[in-house]
Protein backbone atom coordinates (compact mmCIF):
# COMPACT_ATOMS: atom_id res chain seq x y z
CA UNK A 1 0.00 0.00 0.00
CA UNK A 2 1.22 3.51 -1.13
CA UNK A 3 0.44 6.45 1.42
CA UNK A 4 0.15 9.53 0.11
CA UNK A 5 -1.63 13.16 0.68
CA UNK A 6 -4.43 12.43 -1.93
CA UNK A 7 -4.96 8.81 -0.62
CA UNK A 8 -5.60 10.11 2.99
CA UNK A 9 -7.93 12.82 1.33
CA UNK A 10 -9.89 9.74 -0.82
CA UNK A 11 -10.25 7.65 1.94
CA UNK A 12 -11.54 10.42 4.34
CA UNK A 13 -14.48 11.21 1.26
CA UNK A 14 -14.86 7.50 1.15
CA UNK A 15 -15.54 6.40 5.09
CA UNK A 16 -12.18 4.73 5.32
CA UNK A 17 -13.13 1.66 3.65
CA UNK A 18 -10.00 1.38 1.53
CA UNK A 19 -7.22 0.70 3.77
CA UNK A 20 -5.42 -2.52 4.10
CA UNK A 21 -3.59 -4.98 6.30
CA UNK A 22 0.24 -3.78 5.84
CA UNK A 23 1.77 -7.32 6.17
CA UNK A 24 0.42 -10.60 4.50
CA UNK A 25 -0.13 -13.43 6.96
CA UNK A 26 1.46 -16.31 4.77
CA UNK A 27 1.85 -19.75 6.14
CA UNK A 28 5.16 -20.68 6.00
CA UNK A 29 6.94 -22.01 2.92
CA UNK A 30 8.96 -25.16 3.36
CA UNK A 31 12.31 -23.43 2.79
CA UNK A 32 13.77 -19.87 2.26
CA UNK A 33 17.17 -18.56 1.58
CA UNK A 34 17.21 -16.96 5.22
CA UNK A 35 15.32 -17.39 8.15
CA UNK A 36 15.46 -14.51 10.80
CA UNK A 37 14.28 -15.50 14.37
CA UNK A 38 12.72 -12.52 15.74
CA UNK A 39 10.24 -9.94 14.45
CA UNK A 40 10.86 -7.32 16.59
CA UNK A 41 12.29 -3.87 15.22
CA UNK A 42 15.96 -5.31 14.11
CA UNK A 43 14.53 -8.32 12.86
CA UNK A 44 12.46 -6.31 10.30
CA UNK A 45 14.98 -3.78 9.52
CA UNK A 46 17.03 -6.75 8.64
CA UNK A 47 14.73 -8.60 6.17
CA UNK A 48 13.93 -4.90 4.46
CA UNK A 49 17.68 -4.17 4.06
CA UNK A 50 18.21 -7.72 2.66
CA UNK A 51 15.44 -7.51 0.52
CA UNK A 52 15.95 -3.55 -0.77
CA UNK A 53 19.90 -3.32 -0.49
CA UNK A 54 20.95 -6.68 -1.00
CA UNK A 55 17.94 -8.87 -3.20
CA UNK A 56 17.60 -11.25 -1.23
CA UNK A 57 13.71 -11.79 -1.20
CA UNK A 58 12.94 -15.46 -0.39
CA UNK A 59 13.33 -15.17 3.20
CA UNK A 60 10.92 -15.57 6.36
CA UNK A 61 10.84 -13.98 9.68
CA UNK A 62 9.39 -16.05 12.66
CA UNK A 63 7.86 -14.40 15.95
CA UNK A 64 7.16 -15.68 18.33
CA UNK A 65 4.23 -13.83 19.47
CA UNK A 66 2.84 -10.69 17.18
CA UNK A 67 4.79 -8.15 15.47
CA UNK A 68 6.90 -5.73 17.27
CA UNK A 69 5.33 -7.08 20.92
CA UNK A 70 9.47 -7.00 22.39
CA UNK A 71 11.25 -4.20 23.19
CA UNK A 72 10.41 -2.30 19.70
CA UNK A 73 7.10 -1.51 21.39
CA UNK A 74 8.56 -1.10 25.06
CA UNK A 75 11.23 1.68 24.79
CA UNK A 76 11.38 5.14 25.30
CA UNK A 77 12.04 6.03 21.68
CA UNK A 78 14.94 8.19 21.65
CA UNK A 79 17.77 8.44 18.61
CA UNK A 80 20.71 9.79 19.02
CA UNK A 81 24.31 9.30 17.84
CA UNK A 82 26.57 10.66 20.62
CA UNK A 83 28.64 7.87 22.08
CA UNK A 84 32.70 8.29 22.63
CA UNK A 85 34.43 5.13 21.45
CA UNK A 86 35.29 5.06 17.59
CA UNK A 87 34.48 1.33 17.33
CA UNK A 88 30.79 2.75 18.32
CA UNK A 89 30.09 5.95 17.18
CA UNK A 90 30.25 5.31 13.15
CA UNK A 91 27.76 2.95 13.76
CA UNK A 92 25.28 5.10 15.65
CA UNK A 93 25.94 8.12 12.81
CA UNK A 94 25.42 5.76 10.24
CA UNK A 95 22.38 4.85 12.27
CA UNK A 96 21.12 8.98 12.53
CA UNK A 97 21.71 8.73 8.85
CA UNK A 98 19.45 5.96 7.99
CA UNK A 99 16.60 7.77 10.73
CA UNK A 100 16.28 11.19 8.84
CA UNK A 101 15.51 9.39 5.57
CA UNK A 102 13.62 6.32 7.07
CA UNK A 103 10.04 7.73 6.53
CA UNK A 104 10.63 8.42 2.58
CA UNK A 105 12.30 5.23 2.30
CA UNK A 106 9.37 2.98 4.10
CA UNK A 107 6.63 5.65 3.10
CA UNK A 108 5.49 5.41 6.52
CA UNK A 109 5.00 8.08 8.60
CA UNK A 110 7.03 7.04 11.69
CA UNK A 111 7.22 10.74 13.05
CA UNK A 112 10.89 10.91 13.32
CA UNK A 113 11.33 14.22 15.48
CA UNK A 114 14.48 15.43 15.59
CA UNK A 115 14.09 18.66 18.24
CA UNK A 116 17.66 17.52 20.06
CA UNK A 117 19.11 15.86 22.75
CA UNK A 118 21.12 17.63 25.96
CA UNK A 119 23.16 15.91 27.93
CA UNK A 120 23.50 18.27 31.25
CA UNK A 121 27.07 18.57 32.72
CA UNK A 122 27.56 19.82 36.66
CA UNK A 123 30.81 19.83 37.26
CA UNK A 124 34.36 21.32 35.60
CA UNK A 125 35.21 17.45 34.70
CA UNK A 126 32.20 16.10 33.59
CA UNK A 127 32.58 19.55 31.42
CA UNK A 128 35.69 18.19 29.76
CA UNK A 129 34.74 14.90 29.42
CA UNK A 130 31.84 16.01 27.02
CA UNK A 131 33.86 18.29 25.16
CA UNK A 132 35.22 14.80 24.35
CA UNK A 133 32.69 13.54 23.70
CA UNK A 134 31.37 16.18 21.59
CA UNK A 135 35.19 16.03 19.37
CA UNK A 136 34.52 12.44 19.04
CA UNK A 137 31.11 13.08 17.82
CA UNK A 138 32.30 15.73 15.06
CA UNK A 139 35.49 13.74 14.13
CA UNK A 140 32.64 10.66 13.14
CA UNK A 141 30.62 13.14 11.08
CA UNK A 142 27.78 13.41 13.75
CA UNK A 143 26.73 17.32 14.79
CA UNK A 144 27.35 18.82 18.82
CA UNK A 145 27.44 21.78 20.57
CA UNK A 146 28.70 22.89 23.87
CA UNK A 147 25.99 25.33 25.86
CA UNK A 148 26.67 27.02 28.48
CA UNK A 149 23.86 28.11 31.26
CA UNK A 150 23.26 31.73 29.67
CA UNK A 151 22.15 28.94 26.27
CA UNK A 152 20.45 26.65 28.51
CA UNK A 153 18.36 29.44 30.07
CA UNK A 154 17.19 29.96 26.87
CA UNK A 155 15.64 26.52 25.93
CA UNK A 156 14.99 25.17 29.22
CA UNK A 157 14.88 27.52 31.85
CA UNK A 158 13.04 25.26 34.33
CA UNK A 159 15.42 23.14 35.23
CA UNK A 160 16.81 23.77 38.59
CA UNK A 161 20.23 25.69 37.70
CA UNK A 162 21.00 26.50 41.46
CA UNK A 163 21.17 22.89 43.06
CA UNK A 164 23.08 23.10 46.08
CA UNK A 165 24.63 19.66 45.45
CA UNK A 166 24.58 19.55 41.91
CA UNK A 167 24.29 23.31 40.06
CA UNK A 168 24.09 22.66 36.35
CA UNK A 169 26.90 24.23 34.40
CA UNK A 170 25.73 23.55 30.70
CA UNK A 171 25.58 20.97 28.43
CA UNK A 172 26.09 18.90 25.97
CA UNK A 173 23.59 19.41 22.52
CA UNK A 174 22.97 17.35 19.39
CA UNK A 175 20.25 18.78 17.55
CA UNK A 176 20.06 16.18 15.42
CA UNK A 177 18.65 13.80 18.39
CA UNK A 178 15.23 12.96 19.13
CA UNK A 179 12.61 10.66 19.03
CA UNK A 180 10.84 7.98 16.71
CA UNK A 181 7.28 6.52 17.06
CA UNK A 182 8.75 3.14 18.09
CA UNK A 183 5.91 1.04 17.09
CA UNK A 184 5.63 2.85 13.66
CA UNK A 185 8.91 1.49 13.02
CA UNK A 186 8.72 -2.01 13.13
CA UNK A 187 5.26 -1.50 11.30
CA UNK A 188 7.18 0.40 8.07
CA UNK A 189 9.61 -2.17 7.92
CA UNK A 190 7.00 -4.97 8.28
CA UNK A 191 5.02 -3.43 5.25
CA UNK A 192 8.08 -2.52 2.90
CA UNK A 193 9.61 -6.09 3.55
CA UNK A 194 5.97 -7.63 2.47
CA UNK A 195 5.89 -5.39 -0.43
CA UNK A 196 9.28 -7.15 -1.22
CA UNK A 197 8.19 -10.88 -0.71
CA UNK A 198 9.52 -11.27 2.45
CA UNK A 199 7.40 -13.43 4.89
CA UNK A 200 6.69 -12.61 8.02
CA UNK A 201 5.07 -15.71 10.06
CA UNK A 202 3.68 -14.32 13.67
CA UNK A 203 2.84 -16.39 16.72
CA UNK A 204 5.25 -19.10 15.19
CA UNK A 205 8.19 -19.79 17.82
CA UNK A 206 11.40 -20.65 16.73
CA UNK A 207 11.80 -23.57 19.01
CA UNK A 208 15.28 -25.66 17.77
CA UNK A 209 17.51 -25.49 15.22
CA UNK A 210 18.76 -27.63 12.82
CA UNK A 211 21.76 -28.46 12.97
CA UNK A 212 24.01 -30.92 10.87
CA UNK A 213 28.27 -31.42 10.97
CA UNK A 214 28.34 -27.75 12.51
CA UNK A 215 26.43 -26.45 10.15
CA UNK A 216 22.60 -24.89 10.16
CA UNK A 217 20.14 -25.82 8.04
CA UNK A 218 16.74 -24.50 9.41
CA UNK A 219 14.73 -23.89 12.46
CA UNK A 220 11.57 -25.97 14.18
CA UNK A 221 9.29 -24.14 14.83
CA UNK A 222 5.45 -24.22 16.66
CA UNK A 223 4.42 -23.96 12.65
CA UNK A 224 6.64 -27.29 11.77
CA UNK A 225 10.10 -27.26 9.93
CA UNK A 226 11.66 -24.56 8.14
CA UNK A 227 14.85 -25.13 6.27
CA UNK A 228 16.93 -22.43 5.08
CA UNK A 229 20.50 -21.89 3.63
CA UNK A 230 21.00 -19.27 6.48
CA UNK A 231 19.63 -18.48 10.21
CA UNK A 232 19.87 -15.08 11.17
CA UNK A 233 18.82 -14.86 15.19
CA UNK A 234 17.93 -11.39 16.24
CA UNK A 235 16.36 -11.61 19.37
CA UNK A 236 17.34 -9.71 22.16
CA UNK A 237 16.20 -9.91 25.19
CA UNK A 238 15.84 -13.90 25.14
CA UNK A 239 19.56 -13.96 22.90
CA UNK A 240 20.79 -16.58 25.93
CA UNK A 241 17.19 -18.58 25.95
CA UNK A 242 17.41 -18.91 21.90
CA UNK A 243 21.28 -19.77 21.63
CA UNK A 244 21.15 -21.78 24.82
CA UNK A 245 18.90 -24.26 22.73
CA UNK A 246 22.17 -25.40 21.09
CA UNK A 247 24.29 -24.93 23.68
CA UNK A 248 25.82 -21.69 23.10
CA UNK A 249 26.66 -19.89 26.23
CA UNK A 250 26.19 -15.66 25.44
CA UNK A 251 28.73 -12.94 27.00
CA UNK A 252 25.55 -11.54 27.99
CA UNK A 253 22.96 -11.23 31.38
CA UNK A 254 19.40 -10.16 30.89
CA UNK A 255 18.07 -7.13 33.05
CA UNK A 256 15.23 -5.17 33.20
CA UNK A 257 14.62 -1.60 32.67
CA UNK A 258 11.77 0.20 33.39
CA UNK A 259 10.42 2.80 31.65
CA UNK A 260 7.95 5.77 32.86
CA UNK A 261 4.97 7.77 31.38
CA UNK A 262 3.32 10.82 33.26
CA UNK A 263 -0.11 11.72 32.49
CA UNK A 264 -0.34 14.05 29.59
CA UNK A 265 0.27 17.76 30.25
CA UNK A 266 1.20 20.86 27.45
CA UNK A 267 4.02 21.13 26.01
CA UNK A 268 7.03 22.11 27.91
CA UNK A 269 10.35 19.47 27.45
CA UNK A 270 12.38 20.66 24.14
CA UNK A 271 13.48 17.28 23.00
CA UNK A 272 15.25 15.01 25.30
CA UNK A 273 17.18 15.72 27.80
CA UNK A 274 19.46 13.94 30.78
CA UNK A 275 20.80 14.16 33.93
CA UNK A 276 24.56 14.38 34.54
CA UNK A 277 24.88 13.64 37.99
CA UNK A 278 22.23 10.68 38.46
CA UNK A 279 21.10 8.46 35.79
CA UNK A 280 17.41 10.26 34.55
CA UNK A 281 16.38 10.79 30.99
CA UNK A 282 13.32 12.33 29.83
CA UNK A 283 11.27 13.98 26.89
CA UNK A 284 7.74 14.65 26.01
CA UNK A 285 5.67 12.37 23.95
CA UNK A 286 3.21 13.88 21.30
CA UNK A 287 0.37 13.21 23.28
CA UNK A 288 2.03 15.04 26.14
CA UNK A 289 2.97 12.49 28.53
CA UNK A 290 6.95 12.49 29.80
CA UNK A 291 8.28 9.70 28.54
CA UNK A 292 11.38 9.13 31.25
CA UNK A 293 13.56 6.68 32.59
CA UNK A 294 16.88 5.50 34.22
CA UNK A 295 18.73 2.81 35.73
CA UNK A 296 18.22 -0.85 35.12
CA UNK A 297 16.80 -2.56 37.60
CA UNK A 298 20.27 -4.35 38.11
CA UNK A 299 20.07 -8.28 39.05
CA UNK A 300 19.16 -10.94 36.06
CA UNK A 301 15.54 -10.62 35.10
CA UNK A 302 12.90 -12.11 32.55
CA UNK A 303 9.93 -10.54 34.41
CA UNK A 304 9.09 -7.57 31.95
CA UNK A 305 8.57 -6.04 35.53
CA UNK A 306 10.73 -4.37 37.82
CA UNK A 307 11.07 -3.16 41.48
CA UNK A 308 10.15 -0.13 43.48
CA UNK A 309 13.55 1.24 44.38
CA UNK A 310 14.25 1.96 40.92
CA UNK A 311 11.29 3.80 40.42
CA UNK A 312 12.00 6.10 43.50
CA UNK A 313 15.56 6.81 42.47
CA UNK A 314 14.57 7.24 38.46
CA UNK A 315 12.02 9.97 40.09
CA UNK A 316 14.16 11.09 42.37
CA UNK A 317 16.62 12.23 39.48
CA UNK A 318 13.93 13.85 37.71
CA UNK A 319 13.19 16.42 40.58
CA UNK A 320 16.47 16.92 41.22
CA UNK A 321 17.21 18.01 37.72
CA UNK A 322 13.51 20.07 36.99
CA UNK A 323 11.48 20.44 39.99
CA UNK A 324 8.55 21.12 38.58
CA UNK A 325 7.75 17.89 37.43
CA UNK A 326 7.46 16.63 41.17
CA UNK A 327 3.38 17.43 40.54
CA UNK A 328 2.65 15.19 37.36
CA UNK A 329 1.06 11.85 38.34
CA UNK A 330 3.02 8.86 37.45
CA UNK A 331 0.43 7.27 34.40
CA UNK A 332 2.61 3.78 33.67
CA UNK A 333 5.16 1.56 34.40
CA UNK A 334 6.33 -0.89 32.44
CA UNK A 335 9.54 -2.94 32.06
CA UNK A 336 11.51 -4.54 29.00
CA UNK A 337 14.17 -7.35 29.03
CA UNK A 338 17.40 -6.21 27.85
CA UNK A 339 20.68 -8.28 26.55
CA UNK A 340 23.32 -6.30 29.16
CA UNK A 341 26.70 -7.66 27.38
CA UNK A 342 29.44 -7.40 29.33
CA UNK A 343 31.07 -4.78 27.99
CA UNK A 344 27.98 -2.80 27.14
CA UNK A 345 28.68 -3.05 23.23
CA UNK A 346 26.95 -5.31 21.03
CA UNK A 347 27.29 -8.18 19.44
CA UNK A 348 26.78 -8.54 15.02
CA UNK A 349 28.42 -11.82 13.85
CA UNK A 350 28.93 -15.15 13.01
CA UNK A 351 28.43 -18.06 15.48
CA UNK A 352 31.00 -21.10 15.83
CA UNK A 353 27.76 -22.98 14.02
CA UNK A 354 28.18 -22.41 10.28
CA UNK A 355 25.88 -20.63 8.28
CA UNK A 356 24.12 -19.52 11.71
CA UNK A 357 24.32 -15.62 12.67
CA UNK A 358 23.79 -13.89 15.83
CA UNK A 359 22.13 -10.31 16.56
CA UNK A 360 22.31 -9.00 19.92
CA UNK A 361 23.19 -7.70 23.33
CA UNK A 362 21.84 -4.42 22.75
CA UNK A 363 22.39 -3.52 26.67
CA UNK A 364 19.75 -0.64 27.09
CA UNK A 365 20.62 1.18 23.69
CA UNK A 366 18.85 -0.71 21.07
CA UNK A 367 16.08 1.30 19.52
CA UNK A 368 18.25 4.41 18.35
CA UNK A 369 20.80 1.25 16.60
CA UNK A 370 17.17 -0.45 14.85
CA UNK A 371 18.01 1.02 11.13
CA UNK A 372 21.95 0.30 10.83
CA UNK A 373 21.65 -2.71 13.05
CA UNK A 374 19.21 -4.47 10.24
CA UNK A 375 21.51 -2.44 7.65
CA UNK A 376 24.86 -3.88 8.85
CA UNK A 377 23.01 -7.72 10.00
CA UNK A 378 21.63 -7.82 6.50
CA UNK A 379 25.40 -7.03 5.06
CA UNK A 380 26.82 -9.68 6.99
CA UNK A 381 24.05 -11.94 6.42
CA UNK A 382 23.98 -11.68 2.65
CA UNK A 383 27.94 -11.05 2.04
CA UNK A 384 29.52 -13.06 5.41
CA UNK A 385 31.60 -9.85 6.21
CA UNK A 386 30.98 -7.26 8.33
CA UNK A 387 30.00 -4.05 7.70
CA UNK A 388 32.64 -1.18 7.88
CA UNK A 389 30.85 0.33 10.69
CA UNK A 390 30.00 -2.75 12.28
CA UNK A 391 33.70 -4.40 12.22
CA UNK A 392 34.14 -4.70 15.66
CA UNK A 393 30.92 -5.54 17.39
CA UNK A 394 32.67 -9.54 17.49
CA UNK A 395 32.62 -12.98 19.54
CA UNK A 396 36.08 -12.88 20.04
CA UNK A 397 36.62 -9.59 21.09
CA UNK A 398 36.56 -10.93 24.95
CA UNK A 399 39.12 -13.32 24.42
CA UNK A 400 41.14 -11.06 22.23
CA UNK A 401 40.95 -8.02 24.97
CA UNK A 402 39.46 -5.48 22.66
CA UNK A 403 36.35 -4.78 24.14
CA UNK A 404 34.17 -1.95 23.50
CA UNK A 405 33.85 -0.70 27.17
CA UNK A 406 31.73 3.20 26.61
CA UNK A 407 31.56 3.24 30.31
CA UNK A 408 34.57 2.03 31.51
CA UNK A 409 32.95 -0.17 33.94
CA UNK A 410 34.40 -3.78 33.02
CA UNK A 411 32.73 -6.93 32.71
CA UNK A 412 29.99 -6.34 34.87
CA UNK A 413 26.73 -6.02 33.20
CA UNK A 414 24.66 -4.07 35.17
CA UNK A 415 26.54 -0.93 35.40
CA UNK A 416 26.97 -0.86 31.67
CA UNK B 1 12.74 -7.99 46.74
CA UNK B 2 13.55 -8.77 50.78
CA UNK B 3 16.75 -11.29 51.17
CA UNK B 4 16.36 -13.64 54.31
CA UNK B 5 20.34 -12.91 55.46
CA UNK B 6 21.30 -16.13 57.44
CA UNK B 7 22.31 -13.81 60.19
CA UNK B 8 20.35 -10.46 59.56
CA UNK B 9 16.89 -11.74 58.65
CA UNK B 10 15.12 -10.19 55.89
CA UNK B 11 16.77 -7.27 54.39
CA UNK B 12 15.53 -5.22 51.35
CA UNK B 13 17.62 -5.95 48.43
CA UNK B 14 18.51 -2.12 47.99
CA UNK B 15 21.05 -2.86 50.73
CA UNK B 16 22.74 -4.97 48.35
CA UNK B 17 25.22 -4.82 45.81
CA UNK B 18 24.66 -7.61 42.97
CA UNK B 19 27.44 -9.11 41.31
CA UNK B 20 25.97 -11.91 38.77
CA UNK B 21 26.14 -15.89 38.44
CA UNK B 22 27.43 -17.50 41.48
CA UNK B 23 29.66 -19.43 39.38
CA UNK B 24 32.32 -16.61 39.79
CA UNK B 25 32.77 -18.29 43.54
CA UNK B 26 34.93 -20.85 41.21
CA UNK B 27 38.01 -19.25 40.47
CA UNK B 28 39.66 -21.67 37.60
CA UNK B 29 43.36 -22.60 38.58
CA UNK B 30 45.84 -20.91 36.28
CA UNK B 31 48.07 -23.98 36.10
CA UNK B 32 45.44 -26.17 35.05
CA UNK B 33 44.92 -27.27 31.29
CA UNK B 34 42.89 -24.85 28.83
CA UNK B 35 43.19 -22.06 31.33
CA UNK B 36 42.93 -19.51 28.88
CA UNK B 37 39.83 -21.00 27.85
CA UNK B 38 38.43 -21.25 31.07
CA UNK B 39 39.12 -18.02 32.08
CA UNK B 40 37.38 -16.69 29.35
CA UNK B 41 34.39 -18.48 30.45
CA UNK B 42 34.85 -17.22 33.87
CA UNK B 43 34.99 -13.75 32.88
CA UNK B 44 32.63 -13.32 30.10
CA UNK B 45 30.47 -16.17 29.53
CA UNK B 46 26.59 -16.57 31.44
CA UNK B 47 24.33 -19.63 31.12
CA UNK B 48 21.91 -16.76 31.96
CA UNK B 49 18.68 -18.88 32.85
CA UNK B 50 15.67 -18.27 32.45
CA UNK B 51 14.46 -19.36 35.91
CA UNK B 52 16.01 -20.45 38.83
CA UNK B 53 19.43 -18.90 39.42
CA UNK B 54 22.32 -18.72 42.13
CA UNK B 55 23.71 -15.68 42.15
CA UNK B 56 26.35 -13.56 44.47
CA UNK B 57 25.02 -10.57 46.18
CA UNK B 58 27.39 -8.47 48.55
CA UNK B 59 25.60 -6.75 51.93
CA UNK B 60 27.52 -3.43 51.21
CA UNK B 61 24.87 -1.41 53.67
CA UNK B 62 25.10 -4.23 56.26
CA UNK B 63 27.15 -6.65 57.05
CA UNK B 64 29.38 -6.72 54.48
CA UNK B 65 29.04 -10.72 53.42
CA UNK B 66 28.71 -12.01 50.70
CA UNK B 67 25.55 -14.28 50.09
CA UNK B 68 24.68 -16.49 47.46
CA UNK B 69 20.81 -16.37 46.44
CA UNK B 70 18.69 -18.89 44.65
CA UNK B 71 15.83 -16.77 43.17
CA UNK B 72 13.78 -17.24 40.04
CA UNK B 73 14.55 -14.59 36.83
CA UNK B 74 11.27 -15.04 35.83
CA UNK B 75 8.97 -14.22 39.18
CA UNK B 76 11.90 -12.84 41.21
CA UNK B 77 10.64 -15.01 43.85
CA UNK B 78 13.93 -15.98 46.57
CA UNK B 79 14.01 -19.53 47.20
CA UNK B 80 17.46 -19.99 49.27
CA UNK B 81 20.10 -17.92 50.63
CA UNK B 82 22.99 -18.70 52.31
CA UNK B 83 26.79 -17.47 53.65
CA UNK B 84 28.98 -17.36 50.62
CA UNK B 85 31.83 -18.66 52.52
CA UNK B 86 30.28 -21.11 54.25
CA UNK B 87 29.95 -23.29 50.90
CA UNK B 88 33.10 -22.44 50.22
CA UNK B 89 34.12 -23.73 53.48
CA UNK B 90 32.30 -26.55 52.85
CA UNK B 91 33.36 -26.99 49.17
CA UNK B 92 37.21 -26.33 50.07
CA UNK B 93 36.32 -29.39 53.53
CA UNK B 94 35.48 -32.30 50.88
Amino acid sequence: MKYSGIKVLWEGLRGNMGWKPLWRNPDPKKSYDIIIVGGGGHGLATAYYLAEKFKITNIAVVEKGWLGSGNIGRNTTIIRSNYLLPQNQPFYEFSLKLWENLEQELNYNSMVSQRGVLNIFHSDSQRDAFVRRGNAMLMSGADASLLGVNDLKKIVPFLDFQNSRFPIKGGLWQPRGGTVRHDAVAWGYAKEADSRGVDIIENCEATNFLVKNGRCYGVETTKGVIKSKKVGVCVAGSSSQVMGKIGINLPIESHVLQAFVSEGLKPVIPGVITFGAGHFYVSQSNKGGLVFGGDIDGYNSYAQRGNLPVIEDVCEGGVALMPMIGRARLLRIWGGIMDMSMDGSPIIDKTKIKNLYFNGGWCYGGFKATPASGFCYAHLLATGTSHHDAKDFLFNRFEKGRLIDEKGQGNQPNLH
Amino acid sequence: MLIDHPLLGLRDSSEFIYMGDAKLLNRPNWKSKNSKTKFIDYGYLRKNPAGVHKELWYHEQGDRSWLVVTRNTVTHEILKVELARYLKRKANAK
